[in-house]
């Protein structure tokens, strides 16, 4: 309830400390009174923050921060499903082998399959060993050659697949010697060419995203900066009251740093929670859409769209390094702008 | 509490714009300080407020030469010094109630312990019933009013107000001076800065004239 005064207190003497209790300043009748209120009053306190809330430069930084932090997410969990994706190529590819046979006179094939397979389980890590049949050889072979075709005519390669145990590493070398002694016209293809170039594809696209993302938060950085410092500039006013009514340069750092981080936070949070949005309207889109051409050309490119534990976990970080940010950057620009105020001795105009 | 030595003024490369001010600000003293428009008047209160600084002289406010004070130790001595600004230095987003508790806001106290002051305070400058209004809505008196409040909250031991009567009638100006002037009595030393001669001729202060950059005293 506001109180109103019933009577001014004493009048103190000159040499009273200043600043225990409240001198009355002027006679109560001097001024008009007044009236006492009836029924409620609205409760007085200060609990308005110090920092105003709703300025249009505060709501147009929290856009930026929002629409920054969108794309560096964006970015950070497209890199990380393209490192995702390269990292299952790269394994699925180095999970298995080729034995090839050429056929040679006097080489009976069954024979030499049967010995092949032999020679590849007899190395450790080698899981299963599968012969391509000529009915399978001869649907490779289709796009080339034609429906109707009779393997047997023909001297075609036999080809054995060998399956790799996971994190299993035989010894390719070994067992290349093995074959070239035991089954003429044999080889091994370890598939080194491919994985060199999937590796070196899937280095270079990570790369590239990382560089991408670099950029991306470069810019984010720089944009909160100088919005926060935009935002910051219309605030002038209340920092040089605060300044004139005592206030310490620690108190309106921590007040401009408080409001800017909650702001920061907002910002960044609708930022982050958007992409994640995105990414998990993405997942459940492409898992809706197996079977169908685009979305089998998509996984094939891209993976499942899943971000796994890391990138929810990286857009958590980039989110608290922007709110971080921005935050930093108001202390640092409030504490140059106050500490000018302060500086006395470098204020003469 | 406030001693000037010599103390000279200018901005950037220009003339002079005060020159070898020699005075004091006694304790529980009470001056009118006035000189036509442009004279420097405000320039000499943001020396006093040390928001400017000389260049040259010597300017020793609390007993410390101002060119030593360092930044930490500046917050103290400000809360000291009570301004009442010409433009009044109101913040828009806030209340009446919370513009006039800020010095107190700042500095830490707990609200139930000044509570009773400020609405004593804002009872006594005549906007008791105003407290809950936001300065835009105020007119030009109340704002002048509610500045004064602010600056008188802390109990200065000094009061620099500048033009603190400029925008209000005759009859409101002459109760506000009677404010400043039982302020004095309470031991603040008061500093007002003011061209209306008839205000000041109502009333028996010091003058301290400012005349083209140079002041004249009138004890």
């Amino acid at each position: 309830m506001t109180k109103a005064p019933e009577k001014p207190t004493p009048v103190p003497k000159p040499d009273q400390q200043v600043g225990s209790q409240p001198r009355p300043i002027i006679e109560a009748e001097n001024f008009a009174q007044p009236p006492k209120r009836k029924g409620r009053t609205k409760r007085l306190h200060s609990g308005s923050e110090i920092v105003p809330t709703e300025t249009i430069a505060g709501q147009a930084l929290m856009f930026v921060i929002a629409i920054m932090s969108f794309l560096a997410c964006l970015t950070l969990g497209t890199v990380t499903i393209i490192n995702q994706t390269a990292h299952d190529w790269q394994s699925d590819i180095s999970r298995e082998v080729t034995i090839q046979i050429r056929p040679f006179d006097n080489v009976e094939m069954d024979k030499a399959v049967r010995e092949a397979s032999k020679i590849a389980l007899g190395f450790e890590g080698i899981s299963k060993v599968i012969a391509l049949n000529d009915d399978a050889a001869a649907k490779l072979l289709e796009p080339w050659l034609g429906t109707g075709l009779n393997i047997e005519e023909l001297p075609v390669p036999k080809l054995l697949t060998v399956t790799i145990e996971s994190d299993a590493k035989p010894d390719f070398e070994a067992m290349r010697e093995a074959l070239k002694v035991n089954v003429p016209g044999s080889s091994l293809d370890d598939h080194r060419a491919w994985v060199d170039r999937l590796n070196t594809m899937a280095w270079a696209m990570v790369m590239v995203g990382i560089s991408i993302f670099s950029l991306v938060m470069a810019a984010t950085i720089l944009t909160v900066i100088f919005a926060t410092r935009g935002a910051m500039d219309s605030n002038r006013n209340v920092v040089e009251v605060l300044h004139f009514v005592g206030a310490d340069a620690g108190f309106i750092s921590n007040e401009f740093q408080q409001h800017f981080l909650k702001l920061g936070l907002k910002g960044a949070a609708s930022g982050g929670a958007a992409a994640t949005l995105l990414f998990i309207a993405l997942g459940l889109w492409s898992s809706a859409s197996i079977g169908t051409p685009q979305a089998d050309q998509i996984k094939a490119l891209f993976g499942t769209f899943s971000l796994g534990l890391s990138g929810y976990i990286g857009i958590i970080i980039v989110l608290v390094l922007i709110a971080f940010l921005t935050a930093l950057t108001t202390r640092i620009t409030v504490h140059r702008y106050v500490n000018s105020l302060y500086s006395y001795n470098s204020g003469g105009k | 509490m406030i001693k000037f030595e010599n103390v000279g003024l200018r901005y950037g490369l220009g003339p002079e714009v005060l020159s070898d001010l020699t005075f004091q600000i006694k304790p529980n003293s009470m001056q009118f300080l006035t000189g036509p428009s442009g004279a420097g008047k405000t320039s000499l209160l943001r020396l006093m407020l040390m928001s400017l600084r000389p260049t040259r002289g010597l300017v020793t406010v609390f007993g410390k030469d101002a060119a030593s004070i360092t930044p930490e130790q500046l917050p103290a001595i400000r809360r000291k010094i009570g301004v009442v600004f010409q433009d009044f230095r109101l913040l828009d987003h806030l209340t009446t109630y919370e513009n006039v508790a800020l010095p107190l806001r700042v500095r830490g106290s707990s609200e139930s312990s000044y509570r009773s002051d400020v609405t004593d305070l804002l009872g006594w400058v005549g906007l008791g019933e105003r407290m809950h209004v936001l300065p835009p809505v105020l007119s030009g008196g109340e704002k002048q009013r509610v500045a004064i409040a602010r600056a008188l909250i802390d109990q200065p031991d000094i009061l620099l107000a500048d033009e603190p009567t400029g925008n209000v009638d005759p009859p409101l100006a002459r109760r506000l001076m009677r404010l400043f002037l039982e302020l004095h009595r309470s031991g603040t030393a008061v500093i007002l800065a003011t061209h209306d001669l008839g205000l000041m001729d109502q009333f028996n202060a010091r003058r301290l004239v400012l005349n083209q950059g140079r002041l004249q005293i009138y004890d």
